[in-house]
């Protein structure tokens, strides 16, 4: 089975800070991750591989500097790396970036296309579906357990808030994951020395030529209006009372702010 | 000392300070106050191939060196020096004269085992009258047609009872003293023999170590490891591997107490103001830094000079003499600086320091280290 796998390079949101004034994160100086949803996505398709053969080749576009990331990722066990990287990439919203790496996808066969659910900078979810729509493949997205493949289908769980569903999809299909669904492994030492300082295929426009006006700021149809961050302009107060106290003041605070029935 | 890293090295730095902080420190304080062995954190030691990293890949080595097996044993020790000692003793003591000596018959039946992970090995050296004074031991080989008859018993033997595999030193030759070791492979299950008393311990105390027991155990000449009588020159040389593995968790625990120091004095107020902020402070992680620096720059010196086929000995002494010095005082001095609450289980730096004591105690005490680099001066001064 062959498998591809889309991760991206994100701040480490654990150190990230917020410009004050324009309310944009600070990228300058914050160490990278891969991003947790797409490493686990690697993981589904390492283990994939280990059960039903074949390759995992993993895709992402970012500036040059990601390709650290993808050696890690050989380093992890991962077959191929292709890193999609040019200016007039720059800036692309999801739709842009979804058609650059479907782009790519179109050049090998692939079986199975392996997401993570979302990036924790963007957290919009939609690079993973809008791929297997620019590819014609069906998807399934907030996928939490593969229970199976056989010659033609895999068979999973996707979860939503209230429920799950066991699903039945022929291949090709593009699937998005949850990090839960597998720990992903460390790199292993034998990679390290053996695997990782391997090339990475690093692909520009030139080699994917995408028409110009779909790509970057101008190509992407999304709009950013403003950009800020939460700030809560309530006051606090504080008060210090004895518990029985304390609750009847909370229920009569809230009952101002209509947040509570007044049966209570 | 990272600017002499090249980028294998650092990828293995961080998956192994992500594997320790996830795996490893988690477990620090329970192994310790149980005095259990961490059998599951050795199970992901061996997925991830730790076991077989500075061996060539033709055994299923992962093709690293011993600076990235420094490194190795360096991030496991600054959260926890028992899992530490566990890799080293194993890649060190028993994997590394296999590699070395062993012929290809020996190479191919325990190389596998060993270099993935699973099985685990040790090395039984010390006996009760024979510490420093290795040449003193009693335990021997009597030949037979096609094997030998190990009969004696071991002490402080680290790994011991969870090992699968032993390197044992036995003597071939008694009347030659030191001229008459020769070293031997012994599987665990081999009948005649058993592990005796599990040792109580000031530190390290998930670490196993415990008395090995021969009586009358068959060897096959087969597992004879190099040459008869040989063993002696053997020894020496496994021993300053092994200090380059004890070095770097000297250094691990050094830089693992340094960190808590650091955290503890920027968050610890008293006067109104954190205690970091005091000049005392101050000038106590600077001399703490700055002496684990020194450790660190002797032990890597030590690790590339192995791995450029130089002769380390001397470089390996003196970098597990100082290393472990400074451990014990740097972790010493760390629990000054956490004042009362230092003293107490409930902070880690009161496991560093007494897991740093052993440092200056095993792979030989550090008198005999500097035996060993008087000796290597002597030697070059005449030259």
């Amino acid at each position: 089975m062959n498998i591809a796998v889309l991760v991206k390079q994100v701040p480490n949101t654990t150190e990230i800070k917020v410009d004050k004034e324009t309310g944009a994160l600070i990228r300058k100086g914050i160490p990278t991750i891969i991003n947790p949803d797409d490493l686990s996505a690697v993981e589904v398709a390492l283990k994939l591989k280990a059960t039903h053969g074949g390759k995992v080749h993993v895709f992402t576009m970012g500036p040059k500097s990601a390709e650290s990331m993808l050696r890690e990722l050989y380093a992890r066990g991962v077959d191929d790396a292709t890193l999609l990287c040019d200016k007039a990439f720059a800036g692309s919203d999801t739709w842009s970036t979804s058609l650059v790496l479907s782009t790519a996808l179109k050049r090998h066969r692939f079986d199975l296309v392996i997401a993570g659910r979302q990036a924790i900078d963007g957290d919009t979810a939609q690079v993973g579906p809008q791929v297997a729509e620019f590819l014609g493949i069906p998807h399934i997205s907030y996928v939490d357990e593969i229970r199976g493949v056989d010659a033609t289908h895999c068979f999973l769980r996707k979860k939503e808030e209230k429920q799950s569903m066991h699903l039945k999809c022929p291949f090709p299909l593009l699937i998005t994951v949850l990090d839960g669904i597998a720990k992903p492994r460390y790199m292993n030492m034998t990679h390290i020395f053996n695997n990782a300082s391997r090339d990475v295929e690093i692909l520009d426009n030139d080699a994917l030529a995408i028409e110009k006006a779909d790509l970057g700021i101008k190509g992407s149809p999304t709009k950013v209006k403003k950009t800020y961050a939460k700030s809560i302009t309530k006051k606090t107060t504080a008060e210090s009372l004895a518990p029985e106290d304390a609750a009847e003041r909370i229920l009569a605070v809230l009952r101002e702010k209509g947040g509570m029935p007044d049966a209570l | 000392m990272d600017h002499l890293l090249n980028d294998q090295h650092k990828l293995v730095q961080k998956t192994l300070r992500d594997f320790t902080a996830n795996e490893v420190k988690p477990l620090a304080k329970a192994i310790d106050e149980g005095e259990r062995f961490p059998r599951e954190t050795v199970s992901k030691m061996a997925e991830m191939n730790l076991f077989g990293l500075p061996f060539d890949t033709a055994y299923g080595g992962a093709g690293g060196d011993t600076v990235s097996y420094a490194i190795a044993v360096l991030e496991l020790s600054k959260a926890c020096a028992t899992t530490g000692v566990i890799l080293s003793a194993h890649v060190s003591l028993c994997a590394a004269p296999i590699a070395t000596w062993g012929n290809d018959a020996q190479k191919e039946a325990y190389l596998p085992g060993l270099l993935s992970g699973a099985s685990l090995g040790a090395f039984g050296l010390t006996e009760p009258n024979a510490g420093t004074d290795a040449g003193a031991q009693k335990t021997v080989a009597t030949e037979h047609d096609d094997h030998f008859v190990l009969n004696g018993n071991k002490i402080f033997i680290t790994n011991a009872g969870e090992a699968d595999l032993y390197i044992i030193s036995a003597l071939t030759n008694p009347d030659a003293r030191h001229r008459g070791i020769s070293l031997f492979i012994v599987e665990a299950d081999t009948p005649g023999f058993s592990v005796g008393k599990k040792e109580m311990k000031l530190g390290i105390r998930g670490s196993s170590t415990r008395e090995l027991i021969l009586d009358n155990v068959t060897v096959p000449k087969a597992n004879l490891l190099g040459k008869r009588d040989k063993g002696f020159a053997m020894i020496m040389e496994i021993l300053s591997g092994g200090r380059i593995g004890i070095a770097a968790q000297a250094v691990g625990i050094t830089e693992g107490a340094i960190e808590e120091a650091l955290r503890y004095t920027s968050e610890r107020k008293q006067f109104g103001k954190p205690i970091i902020s005091f000049q005392n402070t101050q000038f106590m992680l600077a001399e703490m830094e700055t002496k684990k620096e020194a450790a660190k720059q002797l032990l890597f010196k030590a690790a590339r000079y192995k791995d450029q086929g130089r002769p380390y000995a001397k470089e390996a002494a003196m970098a597990k003499l100082y290393a472990g010095n400074t451990t014990t005082e740097v972790t010493q001095q760390a629990v000054q600086l956490f004042g009362g609450y230092g003293y107490t289980r409930e902070y880690d730096v009161e496991r560093m320091m007494r897991d740093a004591k052993i440092t200056e105690i095993y792979e030989g005490t550090n008198e005999a280290q500097k035996m060993v680099i008087a000796n290597m001066m002597m030697k070059e001064g005449a030259a």
